[in-house]
């Protein structure tokens, strides 16, 4: 199974142990990335809000190297996942915007590859059973909230993936790790992106709601697909608890750190100890590394 | 807001909502006004007008109130209402035609959220990919706000999260030719 990679910009910076875990993880599943040579940036929401036609041709220079391999390519990041996957269906329905792409980008796409997230392709193409056998350390007595965001799950008809109301497939994964899901109303509630940069009276309000519903379900965790959720939840959680008075301590993992934790992986080969929130007290007190048996020899 | 004798208003806004209707690809008159996008809207309680309210401005035609409005630039395009839109209208679609909008006539409401998209994008012309260390530096500078979350480069380094370097990509040009080339079309795709 080979796909090629867009990791995104995040995930060579702010991001970066999803980038570690999720490499950790795919090698170990039997997901062989190739990583587009020379990506450059999908313009994110900064393009999408100034420039329709920048936003398509950002993206479309990244997806037509990897058309060139002839290999589809999975994105971890659910931000750059939806802009890719946007600029793809842009090309295959209208020719007219194929050829303006083509143009800008001095390149051939024709928008035959397929864009997938990093999250369906472990849950979908390899599916959850292929997962559960190689699980190593099961997440006993872990309760996660699986937190999914806005732009993983819609709009579908642009993601093909998942529910937009009621999404359920990293709630599965962490029930094939051996963990369990709790059941929270704000799994698709907006995190407030940049929010949280710019506008912190709004952002921090935002990122609260998402913490105080999470812990209200009794949840230990919270795992994300996007790292600017993660990024917000993480880093801002401290910020969060000074201004409204509530004392979390909710560590938030990337889905790729806990299957990378169940298969045997170290914390430390996973990047979870570059997060802000300390998560190693919460794995040390569930046992998780009750079998500190390395899978590495086995990918 | 001023008083509106609505007959005059609904023949004079005609253009707005044409304009708006051709560059989003969304017929502002289909919306039927029963606030479900209003109803699950994250950002809701922080918007000057609510996503329903600038729906019913676009409909009447009041282009100077939906383009100076804060709610364009705070809407964080989480794609909620368009997804329960009962009318299947793609409301984030309009927010970002309006903001495009109020851009090119100089209407920026927010203008720190403006600038964080413009500097966001001078990186990725200028390096292919976005420098966050700088983003964050080069917003701090312009906002005047010097130590905003200064207080977390410290493990931001120590975590290899943040880098003095741009990662910076070897392309001959090509994004930035691509930027180049988006200018000179005008860009509206």
């Amino acid at each position: 199974m080979k796909y090629a990679y867009y990791p995104g910009c995040s995930l060579h910076a702010t991001g970066i142990e999803y980038n570690l875990s999720a490499r950790a993880v795919a090698k170990h599943l039997g997901i062989e990335l190739w990583e587009i040579p020379e990506w450059n940036c999908c313009g994110a929401s900064a393009a999408h809000n100034t420039n329709h036609l920048l936003a398509l041709a950002l993206p479309a220079r990244n997806l037509a190297i990897a058309e060139k391999e002839g290999l589809d390519v999975v994105v971890p990041c659910a931000a750059c996942f939806s802009r890719l996957k946007a600029t793809a269906k842009a090309v295959r329905e209208s020719a007219a915007t194929r050829q303006t792409i083509e143009n800008i980008i001095e390149m051939n796409y024709s928008a035959s590859n397929q864009v997938k997230a990093l999250l369906d392709v472990i849950v979908t193409d390899v599916g959850l059973d292929s997962v559960k056998e190689k699980v190593k350390r099961p997440l006993t007595n872990l309760k996660v909230a699986a937190y999914y965001g806005c732009l993983l799950v819609r709009p579908p008809q642009l993601t093909e993936f998942d529910d937009p109301e009621n999404p359920t497939t990293m709630d599965k994964l962490m029930e094939a790790l051996g963990g369990t899901a709790v059941d929270w109303p704000y799994k698709t509630e907006c995190c407030g992106a940049a929010h949280s940069t710019t506008k912190p009276e709004i952002g921090l309000k935002m990122i609260n709601d998402i913490l105080y519903h999470a812990q209200l379900a009794g949840a230990e965790c919270i795992v994300t697909a996007c790292p600017l959720c993660l990024l917000n939840l993480d880093m801002r959680q401290k910020e969060v608890e000074q201004r409204y008075g509530i004392k979390y301590n909710l560590p938030i993992f990337y889905f790729t750190e806990l299957v990378g934790l169940a298969m045997g992986y170290a914390p430390k080969e996973l990047g979870i100890e570059r997060h802000f929130v300390d998560a190693k007290t919460l794995i040390n007190e569930k046992d998780l590394l009750r079998h500190p048996t390395t899978r590495r020899e086995e990918a | 807001m001023e008083k509106l004798q609505l007959n005059e208003t609904l023949k004079n806004g005609n253009s707005f909502r044409e304009y708006i209707q051709k560059h989003s690809n969304v017929d502002p008159s289909s919306c039927y006004q029963c606030g479900k996008c209003t109803a699950g809207c994250p950002v809701s309680f922080a918007m000057d007008y609510t996503p329903r309210q600038v729906m019913r401005m676009i409909q009447l035609g009041m282009e100077q109130e939906a383009l100076s409005s804060h709610t364009i630039w705070l809407c964080a395009c989480c794609e909620t209402c368009s997804v329960r839109c009962p009318k299947n209208i793609d409301l984030a679609k309009v927010m970002e035609t309006l903001r495009i909008e109020a851009k090119r006539r100089g209407m920026v409401a927010e203008r720190n959220i403006d600038l964080f998209a413009d500097l966001f994008l001078n990186s990725v012309e200028k390096y292919g990919r976005v420098h966050e260390m700088g983003l964050i530096l080069q917003y701090n500078l312009k906002t005047g706000q010097f130590f905003k979350d200064a207080n977390l480069a410290p493990t931001l380094f120590k975590n290899s999260k943040i880098h003095l370097q741009a990662d910076k990509i070897q392309d001959g040009g090509a994004v930035k030719r691509i930027f180049q080339r988006v200018k000179t079309q005008g860009g509206e795709g």
